[in-house]
């Protein structure tokens, strides 16, 4: 009966937190694709290797090896103990216990053993971690950009993952325990290296004692990793998900080279070759980017997929001189604009003007006017996210649609205008230097 | 030395090699006049048929585009592609990397398809050919000299080792800084920040970057850029080291190592 209530409870909450997440997960779907339209499908074998090499293989983490070591023994520790959870899901449905250790052997043995290798590499590298943050506090970790949740996020993120594998290798200790005791339920599944120290303490409790804290250890696992997918999508973790698209749909130009206005391109077009211009009224036209909708749909997915790490900001010499403009902060900014305007759309059927927009309430003038376009937060981000592109964007409405520009540009602007340099001095001076040779 | 145009070229029937684009900067600033000058030096020893656009060359409009005046941008480009095509124009090279990114990467979408060249790739395949020939144990053989890298160079079009060949052919002693490559720190001249205040902060990003080139203890900065160029020497006169460190672009040193 108490076997057939526990199925019955993990099977509801399976279902429930699958649905949940796959909800809102379609929300972030919806959300990204308020964007505008940007065709990123070609080059499809460039963009595979892409994902291998930069998702998977982690490639540009390896900038500093030491850090992308740790990140890669979190990141194994994580997607290959999730392979001990596809047990744990069977074995929560069909009221089995360790359903693989049959199949599989004695390979199950070397398997378990191990992801309790992998659990303990991930909570040394959690710990250190959070020693990183909290207490070496390392510059950017400590930047204003985090002030508030996203500081706590981080965090929640790392006490969560130490939890959860103490979680997994008790239980194993506990079961090993009861093994020991001869409980019939349990079976041989030998020594584990690591659980198998701990084993012997819980020698001297009782089998109810074991069963209970077995059997808390395994629920409150994987309760724990069902809350965890839950919290993905309000989280700076969602990165684990969404770095793999992100680096799939990256921008394979060169850095160096800014997206083309079309728009902008045949107007100029047209004033310079009358005879080519449509004709018939013409659109009205939006230049550049003042709010989300306006910016690219990878833009956007780069928002999501963001991680706050801060190697942007570090890398930035605009961030690094002490001027407002932190990359990183502009990432956020727009994720948190996204889920404003994306809650906003769904409450009003369509977007209903909130007398806010990404630029100005969010992204000031003066963080926009500090980017040198440099690209170093381009480069240094692990998983391709640009936030020079968002830069640019809003940098373009601020001049083309505001004509906010700061006196000296206004002048530069002028002289390109009329001299073709943007100094004032006389076209026919150009190539004066020549004469004094 | 005559410096060649076009037109000239175009009255005599003759097409030459390679066109030189000047940039704004290289024409008119008077520090980037000795880059372009060391450079036309350069062409006219080793006898390559060039030419340059004159008065017909135009700002290519980088500064405007990264501003955000696309309109300016497009009319920039529009008419220099306008130019460039009407003289049949198949090779380009600059000593300037925001005219080299711009017509390299961003005029092709235009309609103006060229072969482009920086210079500092163009001087590393003369040297690599024989065709420049330097004194031995020149003037700056042993000298240590660190090489700024320029984002438009760089990161923008990973052209990290042409300049550094170059430098490494005239027997210097190349010291590297810290932040280097693909880990550059910039000038703060680019996104048209050399046409306006910076903003407010604890320090300047031309001082925080000659600061780490003085660091080094070089005696040269080499530069492949006239905008670096610029913010690099006002960022060692700050610290009041131009009498013992000097900022020169690599056509600069090619051009005074020549036999």
């Amino acid at each position: 009966m108490m076997q057939y209530l526990q199925q019955i409870a993990f099977l509801i909450l399976a279902s429930y937190s699958i649905w949940l997440f796959s909800r809102n997960i379609l929300q972030i779907k919806k959300n990204i694709f308020i964007g505008k339209d940007e065709d990123l499908s070609d080059n499809a074998p460039l963009r595979w290797k892409n994902v291998l090499l930069l998702a998977f293989g982690q490639k540009k983490m390896f900038r500093n090896p030491t850090v992308a070591i740790m990140h890669f023994i979190i990141y194994a520790g994580f997607i290959i103990i999730n392979i001990e959870v596809l047990e744990i899901v069977l074995d929560g449905i069909l009221g089995t216990h360790r359903i693989f250790l049959g199949t599989l052997g004695s390979f199950y043995h070397f398997i378990i053993n191990f992801f309790e290798f992998l659990a303990m590499g991930v909570i040394a590298v959690c710990v250190i971690f959070l020693i990183r943050r909290n207490v070496l506090k390392l510059k950017r970790f400590i930047s204003k950009d985090l002030n508030g949740w996203p500081r706590s996020d981080a965090n929640y993120i790392l006490v969560t993952e130490i939890i959860l594998m103490s979680l997994f290798l008790t239980m194993n200790a506990s079961d090993r325990a009861l093994q020991l005791q001869g409980s019939e339920h349990y079976r041989e599944t030998g020594n584990f290296i690591l659980s198998g120290i701990i084993a012997p303490i819980f020698q001297t409790f009782s089998t109810a004692q074991l069963i209970l804290i077995e059997r808390s250890c395994w629920w409150i696992h994987i309760i724990g990793i069902f809350a965890f997918l839950n919290y993905l999508p309000y989280s700076k973790h969602l990165h684990i998900l969404l770095a793999f698209p992100n680096a799939y749909y990256a921008r394979l130009s060169p850095m160096g080279e800014m997206h083309n206005m079309e728009n902008v391109q045949n107007e100029v077009k047209y004033m310079m070759q009358p005879e080519l211009a449509p004709t018939g009224e013409s659109q009205p036209m939006k230049f550049g980017a003042k709010d989300v909708m306006d910016l690219s749909w990878k833009s956007l997915l780069d928002a999501y997929s963001c991680t706050e790490c801060g190697r942007c900001s570090t890398a930035c010499p605009a961030n690094q001189t002490g001027k407002l403009l932190s990359p990183r902060k502009i990432m956020m900014d727009t994720r948190d604009r996204l889920e404003e305007v994306g809650a906003n759309i769904k409450l009003n059927g369509s977007f209903k003007d909130d007398g806010k927009t990404l630029l100005n309430n969010f992204i000031s003038v003066e963080e926009l006017r500090a980017c040198t376009t440099c690209n170093a937060c381009v480069q240094e981000c692990p998983i391709s996210i640009s936030p020079l592109d968002i830069i640019i964007e809003l940098r373009r409405s601020l001049i083309m649609e505001d004509s906010n520009a700061p006196q000296e540009w206004n002048g530069m602007f002028s002289n390109i205008e009329n001299n073709f340099a943007p100094w004032k001095l006389s076209p026919d001076d150009r190539d004066k230097w020549k004469e004094e040779l | 030395m005559h410096v060649p145009t076009m037109a000239e070229f175009l009255a005599s029937g003759e097409q030459p090699e390679v066109l030189f684009w000047v940039g704004c900067a290289g024409s008119f600033d008077q520090r980037a006049q000795k880059i372009t000058k060391a450079f036309v030096t350069i062409l006219d020893k080793v006898g390559i048929k060039y030419a340059i656009l004159g008065k017909e060359e135009q700002c290519t409009g980088d500064p405007a585009r990264r501003a955000g005046n696309e309109f300016m941008f497009q009319m920039m480009a529009y008419q220099n592609i306008q130019i460039l095509n009407g003289y049949n124009i198949k090779k380009i090279v600059t000593a300037c990397p925001h005219c080299f990114n711009v017509i390299k990467n961003e005029y092709p979408i235009l309609g103006g398809n060229y072969e482009v060249i920086h210079h500092a790739t163009f001087l590393q395949q003369l040297i690599d050919e024989g065709k420049i020939k330097m004194n031995e144990g020149g003037d700056f053989k042993g000298k240590k000299i660190t090489y700024h890298d320029s984002c438009y160079l760089g990161r923008a079009n990973n052209i990290y080792e042409a300049p550094r060949k170059v430098l490494e052919a005239m027997d210097v002693a190349l010291v590297e800084m810290k932040r280097c490559r693909s880990n550059g720190l910039c000038c703060g001249a680019g996104g048209a920040q050399m046409f306006k205040e910076e903003e407010k902060g604890e320090s300047r990003i031309n001082i925080e970057r000659s600061n780490e080139a003085l660091a080094t203890g070089a005696t040269i900065i080499a530069a492949a850029c006239p905008f670096c160029n610029t913010m690099l020497t006002d960022g060692v006169k700050n610290s009041e080291k131009e009498a013992d460190v000097q900022v020169l672009d690599i056509a600069e040193l090619v051009a005074a190592a020549l036999q």
